[in-house]
């Protein structure tokens, strides 16, 4: 360990001193890799955000080349992503890469959101660390609806009609609204064209900005750790946390283990199943958009469902919208309704992990509620779930407070 | 460490799980399997002489070319240009229809597909269900109706080989004074040039080739996988000793 940092903190001469006169290069790398410590008992949950960068990184790199090749209009969208798909060198992995990167972008969101409550990492002083992850979770989540639209398929277009078709439900406004998002009377080609816009540069660009601040406001106060114990209470006398291990070389490392296991995952999707029987890429979207067609069974891509269904239960068109926007929002205020003293699940009472348990589960029946039709028995066990999904956030305030924790230990807990 | 890669390993089994998991039926009908073999070359060039013969003259596969076909089917471009290209020039040409869109739709009320993508958007299960389904129906103007596609404006454009069938269905009333129709099963009415064993190797022939042109990189990327894992692997190993050197100091 000492030998390692030795070799990074000694002084530059030449190239580097040069550098480092006119950019704080050094500096930078200590302060958020050589010199940021984090906890050394990461776990699992730990890898998420690591892996989040890694499929920021795929989608990006490979959106340039299938922007190289995409024609934004539409009467070309859809032949334009079957050559690429056929024509052009290697489009077919560009592509699989792209349309299998936006579900694992959603997983591994959802995952990282999860530890967060698995180990109260939005509590204090991380509350705004918090918040700009969930700034980043709508922009993504507008991105990727931006995105579901380009390839002009049956579902692009219909799921896009209703999706968009929400915003007239907001009073007065709601139709000027939604004529505005479209640039048109219906969904068409300038719509098509503005979505492109908004999907190649405005959203990427706003999450790369919230990104880069998410990563800033996290080395300011520290990463957390799964037992919610501020490392930098217990410092040695060299000022280094004493269950702090440098984020370079020793969770680089262990992330590098993650992220291949990661790619092994991901790539076993691209080439053996990028379809994911039909929830990655959708059925339908293999054919051609027809305004004259409704299909009959419209679904949204699947990380929408959970927040789909919980519209659809609502019988009520403006109170469905309402409910919905709710539904995305709430977590944000985690921070203020979580009202328990301790941070992680590991020293909590039965209560809020019953409670969280129920909600893993509340939202994966939602999502899967999300993808089924209209049935009468769908609505009403959405209307189920739906409540049960207002509740844990709704009743936290009450609940955390008459949990009973356990004490926490002064040290985190490691077994090397 | 050792929890993560045991995580991994269930997470990756679970992915492959995923590949095995089929098309489901869109209106609930019971869909018989249609049980194609994507990598036996034979069945797709039958299928091919089959799309060509019987499908082109009215549907096109604008995004398939010949040479594509060509190259993943083992056929040299003499057997292409004599055998399948009835009205391209060159092999790199794709699938047209000579029959103009704008009439199509004016003869048959619609104009027949785009076959590229179909297995894709429908599954191989629907089309081959499809070309199986067409049954007798005086009242429609095309003789027939599909038991998978009631109502299609497509004749039954095969019943040279598969002759033509009835379909009976049962109608029985339910408590509430619903009327529920379930099929019972076809009968042959005449018979066709295949008997129905060979008719049926004909469409799962024709089927395994209209899957094929929905995704012709299908093969090379299974191919490809397979050695993007195992490399994967081979940097995993050598990942995993990384990090237990760099580690090895922290207690």
């Amino acid at each position: 360990m000492a030998r390692i940092e030795a070799e990074v903190g000694k002084p530059q001469g030449g190239f580097m001193k040069w550098i480092d006169d006119r950019f704080p290069f050094t500096s930078t790398m200590k302060y958020h890799a050589t010199e940021y410590y984090a906890s050394k008992n990461f776990n699992i949950w730990y890898v998420f955000g690591v892996l989040a960068f890694v499929v920021l990184f795929i989608q990006l790199f490979t959106g340039i080349f299938l922007t190289m090749n995409y024609k934004p209009s539409a009467d070309e969208a859809f032949a334009s992503v079957e050559y690429i798909m056929r024509d052009v060198e290697w489009g077919w992995l560009i592509r699989y890469m792209h349309s299998t990167g936006a579900s694992f972008f959603f997983i591994v969101v959802y995952l990282h959101m999860f530890r967060a409550m698995l180990y109260g990492s939005y509590k204090k002083p991380r509350e705004l660390i918090w918040i700009i992850g969930m700034l980043i979770f709508l922009v993504l989540m507008a991105e990727a609806f931006a995105g579901y639209l380009l390839p002009w398929g049956q579902m692009s277009y219909w799921g896009a009609q209703v999706i968009i078709s929400l915003f007239g439900a907001i009073p007065w406004v709601g139709d000027a609204l939604v004529e505005i998002i479209r640039g048109d009377y219906s969904i068409s080609d300038i719509t098509l064209n503005r979505f492109f816009a908004l999907h190649v540069i405005a959203l990427p660009l706003a999450l790369i900005g919230l990104i880069f601040v998410h990563i800033v406001a996290l080395h300011e106060v520290g990463s957390n750790n799964p037992d919610g114990i501020e490392i930098k209470n217990n410092k040695g006398a060299d000022g280094v946390p004493l269950d702090g291990i440098a984020f370079h070389p020793y969770h680089t490392s262990k992330d590098l283990v993650a992220i291949i296991v990661f790619l092994m995952i991901f790539s076993s999707v691209v080439f053996f199943a990028p379809d994911m029987g039909g929830y990655f890429l959708e059925h339908a979207n293999f054919e051609p958009a027809n305004l004259t067609a409704t299909p009959e069974h419209i679904a949204p891509v699947w990380y929408f469902t959970p927040f789909y269904a919980i519209l659809r239960a609502v019988p009520d068109k403006l109170w469905g919208f309402i409910l919905f926007g709710l539904s995305v929002l709430l977590p944000l205020f985690l921070p203020w309704l979580d009202r328990s003293r301790v941070k992680s699940i590991r020293y909590r009472g039965w209560i809020y992990k019953s409670a969280l348990s129920i909600f893993v589960v509340t939202f994966l029946v939602l999502g899967w509620l999300g993808t089924m039709p209209a049935a009468p028995v769908y609505v009403l066990a959405a209307r189920i779930f739906a409540v049960i999904y207002f509740s844990f956030f709704i009743l936290m305030p009450y609940y955390t407070t008459i949990d009973k924790t356990k004490p926490v230990p002064e040290r985190v807990v490691y077994h090397g | 460490m050792d929890n993560l890669l045991r995580y991994a390993r269930v997470l990756l089994v679970s992915a492959c799980f995923m590949t095995t998991q089929g098309f489901a039926s869109g209106d609930g009908a019971q869909l018989a399997a249609a049980d194609i073999d994507p990598d036996n070359v034979n069945s797709l060039q039958r299928g091919a002489a089959n799309f060509m013969n019987y499908c082109s003259g009215c549907h096109s596969a604008r995004y398939v070319r010949y040479n594509t076909i060509g190259r993943d089917l083992d056929l040299s471009e003499e057997m292409l240009v004599d055998n399948l290209m009835f009205n391209a020039e060159k092999t790199f040409e794709t699938i047209q229809v000579s029959m103009p869109p704008a009439a199509a739709a004016r003869w048959f009320g619609k104009a027949p597909p785009d076959l590229s993508l179909m297995a894709r958007a429908k599954g191989a299960d629907y089309v081959y269900n499809f070309l199986k389904g067409f049954y007798v129906d005086e009242e429609s103007p095309t003789g027939v109706d599909n038991l998978v596609l009631p109502g299609t404006s497509m004749p039954h454009v095969l019943w040279e080989l598969q002759g033509y069938q009835a379909a009976h269905f049962v109608k029985h009333e339910n408590k509430d004074g619903s009327v529920t129709t379930t099929f019972e099963g076809f009968e042959q009415l005449t018979a066709g040039k295949m008997d129905s064993e060979d008719y049926d190797e004909f469409v799962r022939d024709t089927v395994n080739f209209l899957a094929y042109i929905a995704e012709p990189v299908r093969g090379f990327r299974v191919d490809l996988g397979k050695w993007v894992i195992i490399y994967l692997i081979f940097f995993l190993l050598i990942a995993r000793m990384l990090k237990k050197q760099i580690w090895k100091d922290v207690k």
